[in-house]
């Protein structure tokens, strides 16, 4: 079975493209399935299950979704496999922009908008930088100047990446997405596998619960900040 | 060459490297680092960075020098895009409408060529262009096979953004950037490896305040345009800054913009135009007009002499609107028409 990751910031479209692009693959015949990782309730379940995919979706509740989807990510592969798939997307809850579910030797495919302005691409860590295909959304509603700008900062920062142009609405790109998306490697498990990097670390008093404020209540994976005139 | 020259920058000082590279300094700024010293070099800066800091900035320092290249190659391959876009023609050859019916044609089509596309709502005119700019090779819906000079463009080729294709330009597209015209445009410019980026800039505003029905200025906030202007603007800056040698326009609105010179800019710069489109003036403009029905090429029509003769009475017609247009916005009667 093929697999691939999908991350991207909040709303940035990578449920709609998904959509497009598998619709387009199941037209011509392809078994296609989506996990999708979210935090709270989803909407997304029901669009996947009102074009007819398949889908299985992870809440993650106050754990961070990522690492979440890493702990099931064997889970989420196995059941791929048993229900016949000849790809499986699995589609992050894209939460911040540190984050980075992306595996190494599986297609890692980064979902952002040309609306979110021409400075994201450098706020965006690991889940831009080291994806292999980048796809950019939103572009029927900016303005030709401010989509080569916004592809040109996204290549600045991710050189080697394919950037394909998708719209989520009308679907135009859905189908070359689709078949970018089957050109990914084979996996048949994910045990040892490296995630691409690491993800962000936490572990302090407010990952086991805390709520109070004060120097007193923190323990743990601690960092200050540090303000203009002070030594850090 | 290519690897010689990222060896030679490689080695450079920070000050030097600037000299030679002004453009490096977004390298260093899109990755969230600082610039290397004056005597020392990007792969010295490479080396002496501190492991928490790529942590936090969450890049691997063994991928730095890698990235330093491809950001090298980007640089040199915009630039060589702009100076030579090497697109002499392109061709598309039929594949089959929504039914399988072929499409029996190969239509070759060349910079400043104008082409119309009429068809109605759904008949595929957007699939037509998706195929274009993803360089089809028998691998999308229709089956079609676009060819680049008469051959098959390179693998590589069919993603950079170097060698993009088509230009778009459509009537719900808006700028959505908080700048002035002035920054905007350089901005863009700067992303094309411009060299004399003022200049550039200056040309274009001059260039669409000619376009445009009411004048703008350079300090003018690009989200406070009006649509004849924003339209105007688009199109004065692709037609000078953009590299990709197809401009698609889904319909130029109506007012606020000389849409017969906006085409002739388009044309005047070499761009092949391809235009969707069922507003008489501007669709017989064209050479040809590619009729769409069911998914497929259905007719190409040659523009013909009797329809050129009738481009100019439609032309009249227009006018005479736009001048009541103009009439009603001064506040006067529409009696002696």
């Amino acid at each position: 079975m093929r697999l691939v990751t999908v991350a991207g910031p909040p709303s940035s479209g990578k449920t709609a493209v998904t959509i497009k692009a598998l619709s387009s693959l199941m037209r011509e015949g392809a078994r296609v399935g989506v996990v999708k990782f979210d935090s709270l309730s989803t909407q997304d379940q029901s669009l996947y299950e009102k074009q007819g995919i398949p889908v299985t979706t992870g809440i993650s509740g106050n754990l961070c979704p990522d690492h979440f989807f890493v702990s099931n990510a064997e889970d989420c592969l196995t059941w791929g496999v048993e229900s016949g798939f000849d790809l499986l997307v699995i589609e992050s809850a894209g939460l911040c922009n540190r984050c980075a579910p992306h595996i190494q030797g599986v297609l890692a495919v980064c979902v952002i908008d040309n609306l979110s302005g021409v400075d994201t691409p450098r706020k965006i860590g690991p889940m831009l930088k080291m994806a292999d295909l980048v796809v950019i959304t939103k572009g029927d509603i900016v303005s030709q100047a401010e989509r080569e700008v916004f592809a040109y900062r996204v290549r600045q920062v991710n050189g080697p990446a394919t950037i394909l142009q998708v719209n989520g609405l009308t679907g135009q790109g859905g189908h070359e997405l689709g078949r970018l998306l089957m050109s990914a490697p084979e996996t048949d498990q994910l045990e040892g596998r490296l995630l691409r990097f690491s993800m962000p670390a936490a572990l302090c008093s407010y990952c086991l619960g805390q709520r109070k404020i004060g120097s007193d209540y923190q323990m743990g994976n601690v960092r200050k900040m540090c303000f203009q005139g002070e030594l850090p | 060459m290519n690897g010689d020259r990222i060896t030679t920058l490689l080695r450079m000082d920070g000050d030097e490297l600037l000299r030679s590279e002004p453009n490096l300094r977004d390298f260093f700024a899109s990755l969230g680092l600082c610039l290397p010293r004056e005597g020392e070099s990007a792969t010295d800066y490479f080396a002496s960075l501190e492991s928490g800091l790529l942590e936090d900035l969450g890049i691997e320092r063994s991928e730095l020098g890698e990235r330093f290249a491809a950001f090298v190659r980007l640089m040199d391959g915009l630039k060589s895009a702009r100076l030579n876009q090497g697109v002499e023609s392109v061709t598309i050859r039929g594949g089959h409408d929504k039914d399988g019916n072929q499409e029996a044609l190969e239509l070759t089509v060349r910079p400043g060529e104008v082409i119309s596309i009429v068809g109605p709502t759904g008949s595929g005119k957007s699939r037509l262009l998706a195929d274009i700019e993803w360089m089809a090779q028998g691998d999308s819906p229709t089956g079609r096979i676009i060819l680049i000079n008469g051959q098959a463009p390179e693998a590589g080729k069919r993603f950079s953004i170097d060698h993009k294709l088509v230009a778009q330009l459509s009537q719900n597209m808006n700028f959505v950037m908080d700048m002035t015209v002035e920054e905007f445009v350089a901005m863009h410019a700067e992303s094309r490896m411009v060299e004399d980026v003022a200049g550039v800039t200056a040309t274009i505003i001059g260039l669409a305040n000619d376009l445009a029905g009411e004048k703008f200025s350079p300090a003018t906030p690009v989200t406070s345009l009006s649509g004849g202007q924003s339209r105007a603007l688009m199109i004065a800056d692709t037609s000078c800054l953009s590299s990709s040698p197809i401009v698609l326009i889904d319909e130029i609105e109506n007012a606020g913009i000389d849409r017969k010179r906006a085409v002739r800019t388009l044309v005047d710069k070499r761009k092949i135009v391809l235009m969707a489109t069922h507003d008489p003036v501007l669709a017989l403009m064209g050479d040809r007009r590619l009729v769409i029905k069911n998914g497929g090429i259905s007719r190409i029509l040659e523009t013909s002499a009797v329809e050129r003769a009738n481009l100019s009475r439609f032309e009249e017609m227009d006018n005479c609107l736009q001048a009541v247009r103009n009439a009603l916005r001064r506040g006067e009667r529409i009696e002696g028409v």
